[in-house]
């Protein structure tokens, strides 16, 4: 079981990312009685990526729950509790999964406060974790982020770092509208340094990774170290590359991307997830949109291929963004 | 009275099954297969069992833990080990894996990665025989965990309405991963909710395949006749953690021995022994075959190439 660190000064630690994302759910179930968490196997077992280990020894079994694979409903539930007063943090354990609640999740939460003349709120986070594994095919690997962005009512997080991922996710446990939190599978072990102390980081804020001064990288989840990881490569080459990382896609952080295009006149968006009818091709349209006048090349999207994805996994990591792609598109748009 | 022929069929496949299971898991611990892996080991028996009251022009739809109910369709095993390597040989040329099997040739519709996600499809294959006016029948293999979810009411009702030729077979094994069935359902006896929906069920004892078969025979003679869809639910145990890197230590211990005692695959053993058909000598001539024929697979699938980036490229364009 992974223990929730807590206490006062000491300053910083390493720790897990799906440690980071326990501590935020515990913080914010001590500090509001409203908070309550529920999934298929996240109580007894702490979910399959342990990240609610640990939660139902502390809060008990009314405030985190096992529920049987019922996941259109139980995500409905969710709605309902979360209409009437309560904060429900809502698991799925794969993305893939999310396509049962699209009801209650589309039609229902993303839409429940403008139908109601904006006089109610729906304070709803439904936590999923998507994209590529190893060998997990094609109803366990996918990256449908694009799907939730579509929709007019939902927020859509997807951290990248164990720091980012405890700070959004309190506060997407203190957002009053339906958030869609995405964690990413090849991240959870992931370590970086978190503060000892309490902080949330505002939705709709991004960060910049890495400056540079030469290119602007947009990347996010774990198309995030990949691409930092290629900024080394690419730096050996000279090439100074600056690494954006939205954090939150609803909203976006519209001004943080456009500044750099400014600076560096050069941009390369990756994802994971297929390229057709993406994010990084809306984004794209922003940026040409708004800062047409800077850009010294056009605008380099590297994104998976267009296809679900293969068991096999040669094929798997050839369907989607690997470093090398990476380095290759940075120095095309050059 | 059986012939000695069904018999022996029969503990051939029981056989074929754990051998296919246990020699896979090892293959896995070598690092030779990825991804997900979820054994059939201990509920041998209702793959065997029901298929065995199929004909070959029978639709089934299988589950996540679905190597059993593909050999049970008489699949072939070296491109089952084939398709789990991920090789071009494969049942679904490498692209597919554990949870994706399907098998035309069997009438196997497919494993699924979604719990329940095979219940409406194996419904449609019904629906469509029912259109066609064939005489077939659609087994849907199915388990606990996803009789919780829409999907199984939903369908279950539609074939009623439509009288539909579908036989679903509920494997309760008592866990969905690791939560024991009496957390997920107040009537752990599934088979009883099928009153509410007006459809004639029964319940067997699923480590018998004798049982089983015979529940089967008479379920798909109904849905023959026009009086299906049937329900069968088998009360099982699987003998190990939910897949294979998952130890299974929330499994009480007595209740794990308690099924093993019973084991479906030494029970067939005994029953074609018993019978007198056949010797034990010719028992373990039979069991002999089908390791050397596991064997074979093995050295089939790990020679077999996989398919290339180009190729992959060339058929991932049509999406
Ligand atoms: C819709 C959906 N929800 C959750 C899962 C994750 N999952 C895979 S198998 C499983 C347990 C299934 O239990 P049961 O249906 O009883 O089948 P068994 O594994 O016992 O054969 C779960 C929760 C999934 N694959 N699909
Ligand atoms: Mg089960």
């Amino acid at each position: 079981m992974n223990q929730a660190v807590t206490g006062k000064n000491q300053q910083k630690r390493n720790i897990m990312y799906r440690e980071a994302l326990n501590e935020a759910l515990r913080e914010e179930m001590r500090r509001d009685p409203s908070v309550f968490v529920m999934g298929v196997g996240i109580a007894e077992r702490g979910g399959s990526y342990k990240v609610t280990a640990g939660l139902l020894e502390e809060f008990g079994g009314k405030r985190v729950i096992d529920t049987p694979i019922a996941e259109a409903s139980f995500t409905g539930l969710g709605v309902g509790a979360a209409i009437t007063g309560m904060r429900p943090v809502v698991e799925i354990l794969f993305i893939d999964f999310t396509l049962l609640t699209l009801d209650q999740v589309i039609n229902q939460a993303a839409k429940y406060k403008f139908m109601t003349g904006d006089t109610r709120s729906v304070p709803l986070v439904l936590r999923t974790q998507g994209g590529v594994g190893n060998g997990l095919a094609a109803q366990h690997s996918q990256s449908l982020e694009a799907l939730f962005y579509h929709i007019p009512g939902l927020k859509l997080v997807m951290p990248s770092t164990p720091y980012d991922a405890k700070g959004l996710l309190k506060s997407a446990i203190r957002c009053d509208d339906p958030v869609i939190f995405i964690e990413h599978k090849l991240l959870y072990m992931n370590e970086g340094e978190v503060p000892e102390d309490d902080y949330c980081i505002e939705l709709g804020k991004g960060d910049i990774k890495r400056s540079g001064k030469d290119v602007t990288l947009i990347a996010w989840s774990n198309m995030v170290p990949r691409s930092l990881s290629a900024a080394q490569k690419l730096a050996e080459d000279g090439i100074d590359v600056e690494v954006i990382d939205p954090r939150t896609l609803v909203p976006l952080d519209k001004e943080l991307i456009l500044e750099s295009v400014r600076k560096t006149e050069h941009v390369v968006i990756v994802q994971e997830a297929v390229r057709r009818g993406g994010i990084a091709s809306d984004i794209a349209s922003i940026i040409q949109a708004e800062a047409f006048d800077y850009l010294d090349a056009p605008i380099e999207i590297i994104a998976g291929m267009n296809t679900p994805i293969p068991f096999n996994l040669i094929l798997e990591s050839a369907c989607i963004p690997q470093e090398t792609d990476i380095v290759e598109s940075v120095k095309k748009c050059m | 009275m059986y012939s000695k022929e069904f018999l022996t069929n029969l503990y051939r496949q029981l056989f074929t099954i754990r051998i296919f299971e246990s020699r896979c898991i090892q293959l896995y611990r070598k690092g030779l297969i990825r991804g997900y892996f979820h054994p059939y080991l201990g509920e041998e028996a209702i793959a065997v069992g029901v298929c065995a009251a199929l004909k070959k022009n029978d639709y089934i739809t299988s589950t996540h833990r679905g190597h059993g109910h593909c050999i049970a369709r008489g699949a072939d095993i070296n491109r089952m080990v084939a398709e789990l390597l991920g090789k071009k040989t494969g049942y679904c040329r490498g692209l597919g894996g554990s949870m994706h099997i399907a098998d035309h040739s069997g009438g196997n519709i497919g494993a699924n990665g979604i719990v329940g996600g095979g219940i409406p499809l194996g419904t449609g294959a019904a629906l469509g025989i029912s259109i066609r006016n064939e005489d077939r029948v659609s087994v849907v293999f199915t388990s606990d965990g996803a009789t919780n979810n829409g999907v199984f009411g939903e369908s279950l009702n539609l074939a009623a309405i439509w009288n539909l030729p579908l036989l679903i077979v509920v494997e309760n094994n008592q866990y969905a991963v690791s939560t024991p069935i009496d957390k997920s359902t107040r009537e752990p006896d599934i088979y009883k909710r099928c009153i509410g929906y007006c459809v004639d069920s029964s319940v067997v004892d699923g480590n018998d395949v004798l049982e089983v078969y015979e529940q089967a025979q008479k379920a798909v003679e109904k849905c023959r006749s026009g009086k299906g869809p049937i329900l069968i639910e088998a009360k099982t145990y699987r003998h190990g953690g939910h897949h294979v890197n998952d130890p299974g230590h929330y499994m009480p211990k007595e209740q794990l021995e308690y099924y093993k005692s019973k084991d479906p695959v030494v029970k067939g053993r005994s029953l074609l022994l018993e019978s007198g058909a056949v010797s034990e000598k010719e028992i373990v001539s039979i069991e002999e075959t089908v390791k050397r024929e596991f064997e074979e697979a093995v050295d089939f699938a790990q020679e077999s190439p996989e398919m290339t980036v180009d190729e992959f490229r060339a058929i991932g364009e049509v999406y």
